[in-house]
């Protein structure tokens, strides 16, 4: 029986790495005492599979784990009302999330289905991201120099690019987040009780967002690429990405992996799901 | 006070594993300061990955959060790419927990367990914006503390640290948080007073409260400069380790360390005797934990953290007198608390014989890759040198037994450089691994194979061999290299070595006096931190620094110390006698060993009777096996059994192929 959950990872704990979450992970499941089945072997590891890796440092509201369940042992009642999900994300340390768990048909590797992603890039203070979509849009081709395999490659990006558009920064709705999820100076606060750096506050609230859709086949473009085009004159160090959506393709048109019937878990977080444009749907 | 977050995060983008600096561990607390508290910062001078599972730091972590007066947070030694930027930035150093700058803590403690890390302590106390020098810091700077094993000689360091604790800490850091409450509450003026005062806790030494005399290159003595601070400092030891079941919320890290998996600790100290080993000598007594606390420590720690693995952690845990029926009470509360998980059990410190091996497969329900054994010396003359007294039945026993239960790779630990060594007990290196790997032959066929690990010997303060002087660099290059030679013609043993350079420094830094600080201070000053990576080591930073300050290598490290010399350390014990470390230097050199001194007529080294404590254990009776030569004939401990013996050695009446008695664990007592 496979499991599959949606998860967010926010604040801090962006800085551990694919490999870190995956030992976070088998590690929660155990003590959230979910019957994972381990594989056959010499050395049996616990039968999980993990989406597209998120690069460190990124933030998203739309993680994705499949987990194969001894059907005897595991309780599917936990998975309504979200006394699962409650009692997984209890087990993960601060800054991961449980948004919505459920039981899926298996097959079909979440790496190979999944289509696009939406990303959320913060933009450097007063910056005119819409003429930076148009740009990027506009553009007949975006080569990129990238090092593949120990060799310089100039390659074009652009048809990655499905969509862009700006987007409202929530991120300075410091107020609705629990500790550890700020941008910065709010995490500060919950953590030490003191108060925080006011202008850092400030600063983040008034930053807007990129926001794209981005192809996941052929190589796909990390978001720190898609900073340097969208930002180039950026120092590095500002900008902040968050993974918002997976899609998968359905009948021609796409949809999201798994859907959000709980909206409150993420607003909760503080991490609104992003509208969509209609035109970009199906793209 | 800020945090230092806003300002840390977005240098976290640039450095690499940036997850080392972010805390959120499970176990971790965020403590909230106050003025009345006092506050520690524990440091691991070497990176998060070695520092996190430190055993010794997570437990005093934890007894000083527990207490009202104080708060305890955590830092470790940023890597050199964010070392730069911090610097760049002018950001100081900071805690793990809340990110709070290190320099607004009342006592900025460091964990030794190498001296290789001596100028991380400086870099550290550095970017923790301190005076690197004591002498310049005041009443407004944290304490610079510092304790572990390596703080057993702390002259090297004594111009740069206000405090050094001797031996074990669960309970002087209590009495320590109560001295430096007192002067804080006093208005925290005179940091002379405040160090006075704290040379009246026992296990606490004070470098600056004590005058340094030399004659020529000789150290004639170290005497206190006021009456009331003790001539002598003596280490501190728990008595009783079943009293103190720590960590009892172990840090569970969100990025992969060394050991990544739950650590229980079944005893302290040791009582083998090896003569080269520092951690035995410095432990005494033997304190073992109460089996039924180990198995409730294992259950609970494994339930709380997640972990599907815990290492029962010692100097050799085989010799835990209830070892077998600790381990079977560990698989039978998993088999109850976590059907379906697959649990191991890591015995690290394995002793060489049969038992042992029988008992690790028990555990070890992995893939039997490898198994690692330290016999430190390839013959059995030597090994009664140095009282690693693994007789050649048991060693070659062992290894049969590995490699007849299913492992196939063995890997073997030596040092070189070891009193009275001769060629011949180096190449008895190569000649061992050889036998080893026709033993597997015989089990595993071709796939049998044998690393050789071999690291130079560096002798230790309060040790037999403190005496000793070090090899010389060529020494051992030469005796590596005539091994090599050797092992080059043998098939499937692959030989290890570590560069005996980084010998020679640590020689340097482990029985030096207060001239080594200057040169530690320059090696630091010339970019010399992280001395442990190879990378970033450079021998010749260290010759330089020596002779920038008129100091002779040879007098340092290759020099055989004296009777009656005055050490570096002599005012400062573990509670070894110095006759006893005399009288074993000197039995060494007979090639004589002894027994494990729990299970047999006691040797008066000091330790139980200065302190008025005991061996603790677990179980009356010595655990099966045997331990250390014990009711052994070791009059016939140099034998080989048939198997291994060339054709004009008398061969003995042991049968290799003894089976390991496959009596299930848990059966009997």
């Amino acid at each position: 029986m496979r499991l599959r959950l949606r998860y967010a990872k926010l604040g801090k704990v962006r800085f551990t790495g694919h490999r870190d979450t995956a030992r976070i992970w088998e590690r929660a499941l155990r003590t959230g005492g979910i019957p994972v089945v381990l594989s056959a072997g010499f050395t049996p590891r616990p039968r999980l599979s993990f989406g597209l890796a998120l690069p460190t440092g990124a933030e998203s509201v739309a993680e994705y784990l499949d987990a194969d369940v001894d059907a005897q042992r595991f309780a599917a009642d936990d998975l309504d009302g979200g006394a699962l999900a409650d009692r997984l994300s209890a087990a993960l340390p601060d800054g991961f999330t449980v948004l919505a768990a459920a039981v899926v048909e298996p097959g079909g590797s979440l790496q190979e289905t999944v289509t696009s992603v939406t990303w959320e890039l913060t933009a450097p203070a007063d910056t005119d991201v819409s003429a930076v979509a148009a740009r990027l849009l506009d553009a007949a081709a975006l080569p990129l120099a990238r090092v593949r395999k120990g060799h310089d490659r100039l390659d074009d990006v652009r048809p990655d690019i499905v969509a862009l558009r700006s987007g409202a920064d929530r991120r300075g709705d410091q107020l609705l987040r629990p500790p550890g999820f700020g941008c910065g100076a709010a995490e500060t606060q919950a953590a030490t009780g003191v108060t925080g750096d006011r202008s850092a506050r400030v600063h983040c609230a008034n930053r807007s967002t990129l926001v794209a859709d981005v192809a996941t086949t052929g190589r796909g473009l990390r978001p720190a690429e898609l900073a340097a085009l969208a930002f180039p004159d950026a120092e590095a160090l500002g900008i902040r990405a968050r993974r918002t959506h997976q899609w998968i393709d359905h009948d021609g048109r796409r949809r999201e992996v798994m859907t959000l019937d709980d909206a409150v878990r993420l607003a909760s977080l503080g991490a609104d799901q992003v509208v969509v444009p209609a035109g970009s749907a199906g793209a | 006070m800020t945090a230092l977050w806003t300002r840390v995060e977005p240098l976290l983008a640039l450095v690499q594993k940036p997850a080392r600096y972010i805390g959120g561990e499970d176990g971790a607390v965020s403590p909230r300061h106050a003025p009345g508290k006092v506050a520690w910062l524990l440091a691991y001078p070497d990176t998060y990955e070695i520092g996190l599972p430190n055993q010794g730091l997570q437990i005093l972590y934890e007894i000083l959060n527990e207490r009202a007066d104080a708060v305890a947070e955590r830092t470790y030694a940023p890597w050199r790419d964010l070392d730069e930027l911090l610097q760049r930035h002018d950001v100081p150093l900071f805690s793990v927990d809340t990110h709070r700058p290190a320099g607004d803590f009342d006592l900025l403690a460091f964990n030794l367990s190498s001296e290789l890390v001596f100028t991380n302590v400086l870099q550290m106390i550095h970017l923790a914006g301190v005076p690197v020098r004591a002498e310049d810091r005041r009443p407004e700077h944290p304490l610079v503390v510092i304790g572990g094993h390596s703080a057993f000689n702390p002259e090297p360091l004594a111009d740069f640290v206000d405090v050094v604790v001797l031996g074990e800490g669960e309970e002087v850091v209590g009495e320590i948080t109560e001295v430096v409450g007192a002067w804080m509450r006093g208005g925290r003026t005179d940091r002379e007073a405040v160090l006075h005062e704290l040379t009246q806790v026992s296990g606490v030494y004070v470098p600056s409260m004590y005058d340094v005399t030399y004659d020529g290159p000789d150290l004639l003595a170290v005497t206190p400069r006021y009456p009331d601070v003790p001539a002598t400092v003596d280490k501190r030891t728990v008595a009783d380790l079943g009293e103190w079941p720590y960590p009892k919320r172990p840090l569970v890290p969100l990025t992969e360390v060394v050991h990544d998996r739950l650590s229980v600790e079944v005893f302290r100290g040791c009582t083998r005797g090896c003569r080269f080993c520092q951690a035995g000598m410095i432990t005494r007594p033997v304190r073992e934990r109460p089996a039924e606390q180990v198995r409730t420590m294992v259950a609970d720690g494994l339930r709380r953290t997640g972990y599907d693995e815990v290492s029962l952690t010692s100097l050799s845990t085989a010799d835990y007198s209830d070892v077998t029926d600790v381990v079977a009470g560990i698989l039978a509360d998993r088999a109850v608390s976590a059907p379906g998980c697959s649990t191991t059990v890591n015995l690290p410190s394995l002793r060489v014989d049969a038992f042992t091996v029988g008992l690790a497969g028990q555990v070890n329900s992995g893939r039997r890759s490898g198994l690692t054994f330290a016999p430190e010396a390839g013959s059995w003359r030597l090994r009664n040198v140095i009282n690693k007294l693994i007789t050649e039945d048991d060693l070659y026993g062992a290894v049969d037994a590995a490699f007849e239960q299913g492992w196939s790779r063995m890997k073997l630990y030596f040092l070189t450089g070891l009193p009275t060594e001769t060629d011949e007990d180096t190449m008895g290196i190569a000649e061992l691994a050889r036998n080893c790997v026709s033993l597997g032959q015989r089990r595993r066929g071709n796939r049998a194979s044998v690393t050789v690990s071999v690291g130079g010997f560096v002798p230790k303060p309060h040790t037999p061999f403190q005496w000793f002087g070090q090899n010389t660099l060529e020494e051992l290059r030469r005796k590596v290299s005539v091994l090599r030679a050797a092992a080059h013609k043998m098939r499937n043993v692959h030989l290890k070595w570590h560069d005996p350079a980084a010998a020679v420094a640590e020689g340097i830094a482990s029985r030096g006096d207060r001239r080594i600080g200057r040169v530690i201070e320059r090696v630091w000053r010339d970019g010399g931190t992280f001395q442990e990576w190879g990378e970033h080591f450079a021998l010749p930073r260290w010759t330089d620094a020596l002779a920038a300050e008129g100091l002779s290598l040879d007098w340092y490290v290759h020099r055989h110390r004296t009777r009656g010399e005055v050490l570096p350390w002599s005012h400062l014990t573990a509670g070894l006698h110095e006759d006893f470390l005399w009288d074993d230097w000197q039995a060494a050199l007979t090639g004589s060993g002894v027994e494990d001194c729990r299970w047999t007529p006691c040797y008066d080294c000091g330790v139980c009777t200065g302190y008025g404590i005991e061996h603790v254990v677990s179980s009356p009776v010595p655990p099966a096996g045997g331990s250390q030569g014990t009711g052994q004939d070791l009059s016939r401990g140099g034998r080989r059994p048939a198997a291994v013996a060339t054709p004009d050695e008398v061969s003995v009446n042991v049968a290799l192929g003894r089976r390991f008695d496959a009596t299930p664990v848990g059966v009997g007592s």
